[in-house]
């Protein structure tokens, strides 16, 4: 008798358990529904080929966001351009060639503090280095570079971390075959870890993509009449854009606003996507 | 013939281990010569050493010389790539390379430059035929090789390093992971392989050193305790507890 009530009293308990957990993954997924519906019924109706398309007008109150989907579209191959490169490199390093001295300590210090650091931070820093004292100007050129120092410590450590999940044995196996280290990381590791990296690689740009701050001071235009022609000209960006027509236009439509917070969220949504796609098929098609 | 001198060969690990303490022997050419005695014993070591795949561990100390040809490959200014090509090694686990059977053949031909595809064919179907797992896998071999069974992978593993035409085979406990029918496969691979090859095995058990040596190597705790013909030292050992540990009085 005893012992059947206490394995009923266990399976009550599970349930209960088993409950909670599903109500708290419903309630963490609420906000996420919740600010993506009320956006589309919002915004949805600014949502036209003309807006996708065409430059604003009338002191921005009417007429498309074009210049700034192309200015963040800029603003984020730029930043993949210094980041990327850098990010991987490092991460390869940091992974496969680095002791465990010292320096590395540091490096890896420096890296865990460049991503707490708050983003306007990131603005100011990149205004005084690359916007004055390298004279890039206010431009795509220091807009990006300020992006990518913001970018590189997800990226670092992302892929830091997809080439540590890559099995030792390939290493010890391709090095005792006569392959050199760089041979042994170019055609193994790297192929293995590939999925992980760009995982991370399109996390930190849909970051950099969706940042106001650090292109405030350093590549942000107000309004500009024509695209960008030069890594060297300002640019319109989907987040400033937005800041711009919901705190310094008055008597803005409100559906514009929420129109382009819609196209802001699409395009980082997007990348989200791709990510996952990515991930998914290479976790299919791993053979460890 | 003596392929590899080994002479008052010490090493340290930088844990504080001691993996071997003053080794010296001679190793013969075309033979299989077996290193044994329970772990812990520097067996591994002591391969590791011969394709200085102990480079890629940290090591506090070492000293002493390994002849391979005449040539000391302790020498800091040993080429190793080269020498890595020369002497193969095959580990516990199979681990085949995240590619088909077929590039995992002609992966490290392919780095030492051979691009010709009739050459890494030739490779491919000599290497595998002397592993003895041609005939399982030819119809098949541009599938992954995780694919294959453990045994299978485990000749795969054999053939890569073969492709490579090595002059010695090195072995780590190659079949321990295997069952008895794919281990009876490796063992005849290793016979024949032996007629142009120096192969030196740790086995996985007493059993299979008693099967496969030509010469054997009793290692207890880094050194050596007895060494020489198979046939002798298995019947008639000298020392006690050479004896003891064949009679499994311990281990």
């Amino acid at each position: 008798m005893m012992t059947k009530f206490l394995s009923r009293n266990r399976y009550v308990v599970q349930r209960i358990g088993f409950t909670a957990i599903t109500l708290m993954v419903i309630l963490t997924m609420l906000p996420i529904v919740g600010t993506i519906l009320f956006i589309i019924y919002k915004g949805g109706s600014a949502i036209s080929w003309e807006f996708l398309s065409g430059f604003p007008h009338d002191g921005m109150r009417a007429g498309g966001i074009l210049p700034a989907i192309i200015g963040t579209l800029y603003l984020t191959l730029g930043t993949a351009f210094f980041s990327v490169p850098l990010g991987i490199a490092a991460a390869i390093y940091l992974a496969e060639y680095a002791k465990d001295n010292q320096l590395t300590r540091l490096i890896r210090l420096a890296i865990i503090n460049l991503a707490g650091i708050p983003s306007v931070v990131y603005g100011l820093f990149g205004l005084g280095l690359f916007v004055l004292f390298l004279q890039f100007g206010t431009s795509i050129l220091a807009a990006s570079l300020t992006l990518s120092i913001m970018t590189l410590p997800v990226i670092i450590s992302t892929a830091e971390e997809a080439l540590r999940a890559v099995p030792q044995a390939f290493r010890t196996v391709s090095i005792s075959l006569g392959a050199t280290r760089w041979q042994t990381i170019s055609r193994i590791i790297l192929k293995e870890a590939l999925p992980g990296i760009l995982t991370g690689v399109i996390l930190g740009l849909e970051r950099a993509a969706g940042e106001t701050a650090p292109i405030l001071f350093t590549g942000a235009a107000f309004f500009l009449p024509r695209l960008p022609q030069s890594p060297f000209d300002a640019t319109m960006a989907l987040p400033y854009h937005l800041f711009v027509i919901s705190t310094q236009v008055p008597e803005m439509p409100i559906q514009i606003q929420y129109g382009t917070a819609l196209v802001l969220m699409v395009f980082v949504l997007t990348m989200n996507v791709i990510a996952t796609v990515i991930r998914s098929r290479a976790r299919a098609k791993r053979q460890w | 013939m003596n392929k590899i001198i080994i002479e008052n060969l010490s090493l340290q690990y930088s844990d504080g281990t001691e993996s071997l303490r003053d080794v010296s022997m001679e190793i013969r050419q075309n033979a299989v010569t077996v290193l044994f005695g329970p772990a812990g014993g520097g067996k591994s070591t002591l391969l590791r050493c011969l394709n200085r795949l102990n480079d890629l561990t940290e090591i506090k100390a070492s000293s002493g010389r390994i002849l391979i040809d005449g040539e000391n490959i302790l020498d800091p200014k040993t080429d190793v790539i080269a020498l890595r090509r020369k002497v193969g090694m095959v580990f516990a686990r199979p681990v085949p390379l995240p590619m088909s059977i077929r590039e995992n053949i002609t992966y490290a031909l392919d780095l030492a430059g051979e691009k010709r595809k009739s050459k890494l064919d030739e490779a491919v179907e000599r290497s595998l035929k002397l592993a003895a797992i041609w005939d399982e896998v030819k119809e098949r071999l541009n599938d992954p090789a995780i694919a294959l069974s453990g045994g299978q992978q485990q000749r795969v593993c054999l053939a890569r390093v073969i492709a490579l035409q090595p002059q010695i085979i090195l072995l780590d406990e190659p079949t321990s992971g295997l069952d008895p029918i794919s281990t009876g496969k490796v063992e005849a691979a290793l016979l024949e392989l032996k007629k142009e090859y120096t192969v030196i095995l740790v086995p996985h058990s007493v059993q299979q050193a008693a099967r496969t040596a030509d010469c054997a190597a009793f290692f207890l705790t880094g050194e050596l305790i007895e060494y020489g013909e198979g046939k002798t030292l298995f019947t008639n050992p000298k020392q006690k507890k050479t004896e003891d540990y064949i009679m499994g009085r311990f281990g």
